[in-house]
């Protein structure tokens, strides 16, 4: 175990995987100079050019490139820079990415990382600081992964790569400095496999990506004993390990950053709802943004963070209820 | 034959492609009519020197992508027809397992990574292909095809720029037939067209007469040459036309109907006959080769026409792994 940065964790996983298997590459603005949070940085040394490749701005062209990459044998990482970029990628990815192997009747598979850090990160306004994971869960052919810690960082990142099926990686953008316990070449993290962070019977709590050190922490001050999943991977994700918790607390609580409205928070409710029928919960909430953009003041953005004391009320709420 | 050059046997082999290729769309394009084949067709029909000139310069190994308009690339790089025509029949045994349909005929065996029902799609993914040949050390180049609608998309821009700044083994070969859909592609488009668009991001342009087969064999085996000699991306401008409507049931009423006739006239198969011909190759030759071509997609559809269709539990197959259809 080594203590480690999130970024430095990724890096690092990156790396291992590389030397691992030679068909690994990566392409993305900024690459060879790191990439703009240093989870490639010192790659282009060992790996050079022709892996660690700098490409222009050319959004549906790296996503795109990255499909055709796949499809003669090769497994790239397509770096997005962040999420809301994908957006000049969305026909690349959506209808051709996650539509390639079934629309050829199984022929060709896109094997490839779609990595797009998201979220609130220094102020960045409306334009670079969306969390976009529900728009991605809905589309049929795509898995979607959301780490919150350094190590889910580097384990998810390894499945990712080794994965046959095209992985959308969402990084949190305000988690690259978190410190956390890595181990040293840390075992790939199956897909579906929720974390149990924290144990208790007043609630159970779901959350993900930059929520979960947020949640821990409101969970621990407002000192009620609760369930607390981060489920790590959004499709699949792991509905028992949430479904048999609720069956016993009959309380439900998911925090997530993304907007409330239609967010991925929906889907666990209604899959528990559908679980456990509507006799089998005593409270049900959903925390998350407002329906609107984020704002670039500090006191704006901070109006609309969820923070451990909006957690902790939300507990109390639930729990009492 | 005695005495026939390989050169004139080559000739004779393209011919031979151009007639399944018509002989599979006029088919095609009937059985969407009857009803027989569900969805629509994009036909090629009087474009196919386009497809068989660049393709009678590719290799097994080498990689196509293509377009709506995909049935031409797919023949010509050697797709098997049969499996082709059952997809479009939405039958089991089709290329696709009856998932993609026309407008999403690939063959994988035979490096044609798909027909695209979005324009200009190709062009990334053509690019990437490329990166990954050059990655592995594969002896191989990409061609990948477009129409003159394609050039105004964005990755158009992107993919020129790309493929040359990577130098990248791709041949681009724009058809260009005139029409995006109903629309005359001149009437929404500025400037000096696609070859002057490719040059200015430093891809070297050829323009070439798309109806005539062999000035498109011509012209592309020079620059695949080029590009398997390490030249980087080339850029072969195919003027055409086309000669039925967008879809197989578009009448086509927005353009003058001495337009398409004069286009017919100028047929790419009967020019090649005509030149093959003057060669010596005896006129019953050349009927014998066009009436299998007709006998074989007859075959096609009347076996597309009887195949069993897919097992209903394959629409929820191949989605994926993790996190599959429960
Ligand atoms: C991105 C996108 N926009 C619109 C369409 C609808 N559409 C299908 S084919 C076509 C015309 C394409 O013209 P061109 O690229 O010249 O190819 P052609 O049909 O002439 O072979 C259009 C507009 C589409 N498939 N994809
Ligand atoms: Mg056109």
């Amino acid at each position: 175990m080594t203590r480690m940065t999130f970024a430095e964790a990724a890096r690092r996983a990156l790396a291992e995987e590389m030397r691992r298997d030679p068909l690994v590459w990566a392409l993305g603005e900024d690459l060879v100079q790191g990439g703009i949070f240093g989870q490639y940085k010192g790659l282009v040394e060992e790996f050079g050019t022709e892996r660690i490749v700098s490409t222009p701005i050319s959004e549906s062209t790296i996503m795109g490139a990255g499909l055709g990459a796949a499809l003669c044998g090769t497994r790239p990482i397509v770096e997005m820079r962040i999420a809301d970029f994908t957006l000049c990628a969305m026909d690349e990815l959506v209808s051709q990415i996650a539509k390639v192997r079934y629309m050829f009747g199984g022929q060709g598979r896109a094997s490839l990382v779609v990595r797009m850090p998201q979220g609130m990160w220094r102020n960045s306004a409306a334009q670079h600081s969306q969390c976009l994971e529900a728009w991605l869960t809905h589309i049929p052919g795509l898995v979607v992964v959301a780490p919150g810690t350094p190590a889910d960082a580097a384990g998810l990142l390894k499945s990712a790569i080794r994965s046959d099926d095209p992985v959308v990686l969402m990084e949190p953008k305000n988690l690259w400095t978190a410190e956390g316990e890595v181990a040293d070449d840390a075992a790939p993290i199956p897909f579906g496999v929720a974390r149990h962070a924290a144990s208790g019977d007043a609630a159970t709590v779901v959350t993900w990506s930059a929520c979960v050190p947020v949640v821990e922490q409101g969970a621990r001050e407002c000192g009620i004993a609760c369930d607390v999943f981060d489920l790590r991977s959004l499709w699949p994700w792991d509905e028992a390990a949430v479904v048999t918790s609720v069956r016993r607390t009959g309380r439900l609580l998911v925090v997530h950053e993304a907007v409330t409205v239609s967010g991925f928070g929906a889907e666990v409710v209604a899959r528990v709802v559908e679980a456990v029928g509507t006799g089998g919960l005593r409270a049900v909430e959903r925390l998350g943004a407002a329906r609107a953009p984020v704002p670039f003041s500090p006191p704006l953005e901070n109006a609309m963070r969820i923070t451990p004391a909006r957690v902790a009320e939300a507990i109390r709420r639930v729990a009492g209820a | 034959m005695p005495g026939r050059s390989n050169e004139t046997a080559r000739r004779i082999a393209m011919l031979r492609d151009m007639a399944r290729i018509r002989a599979f769309e006029q088919e095609a394009v009937a059985a969407m009519r009857s009803g027989e084949a569900p969805g629509v067709v994009h036909p090629s029909i009087g474009q196919e020197g386009v497809a068989v000139g660049v393709c009678s310069n590719l290799k097994r190994a080498d990689r196509i992508t293509s377009t709506h308009r995909g049935h031409g690339h797919a023949i010509a790089k050697g797709a098997d027809a049969r499996a082709m025509m059952l997809e479009l029949h939405g039958r089991a045994g089709g290329s696709c397992g009856g998932k993609g349909g026309s407008m999403h005929i690939a063959d994988f065996a035979v490096g044609m990574l798909g027909a695209n029902g979005v324009v200009g799609a190709g062009i990334p993914i053509a690019c990437g292909a490329a990166q990954a040949i050059r990655l592995t050390k594969e002896d191989a180049i990409v061609a990948c095809f477009f129409g003159d609608g394609a050039v105004n998309r964005g990755p158009f821009l992107e993919g020129m720029n790309w493929a040359a700044l990577y130098r990248l083994p791709v041949l681009f070969v724009c058809e260009d037939n005139g029409f995006a859909a109903f629309t005359r592609n001149s009437a929404v488009t500025a400037g000096g067209g696609p070859a002057v668009r490719a040059e200015a991001c430093g891809v070297p342009a050829t323009a070439v007469n798309g109806e005539d087969a062999l000035a498109v064999d011509a012209a592309a085996s020079e620059l695949v040459a080029r590009i398997r000699g390490g030249a980087g991306p080339q850029f072969l401008h195919a003027k055409c036309y086309r000669w039925e409507g967008h879809t197989g049931t578009d009448v086509a009423a927005y353009r003058p109907a001495e337009e398409a006739a004069a286009a017919r006239e100028r047929d790419c198969i009967r020019r090649l006959a005509a030149v093959l011909e003057a060669e010596g190759v005896p006129g019953a030759e050349i009927a014998s080769i066009e009436a299998q071509a007709v006998a074989e997609m007859q075959g096609h559809r009347g076996a597309a026409m009887v195949a069993p269709w897919p097992d209903p539990g394959a629409a929820f197959s191949d989605v994926q792994d993790a996190g599959a259809p429960a």
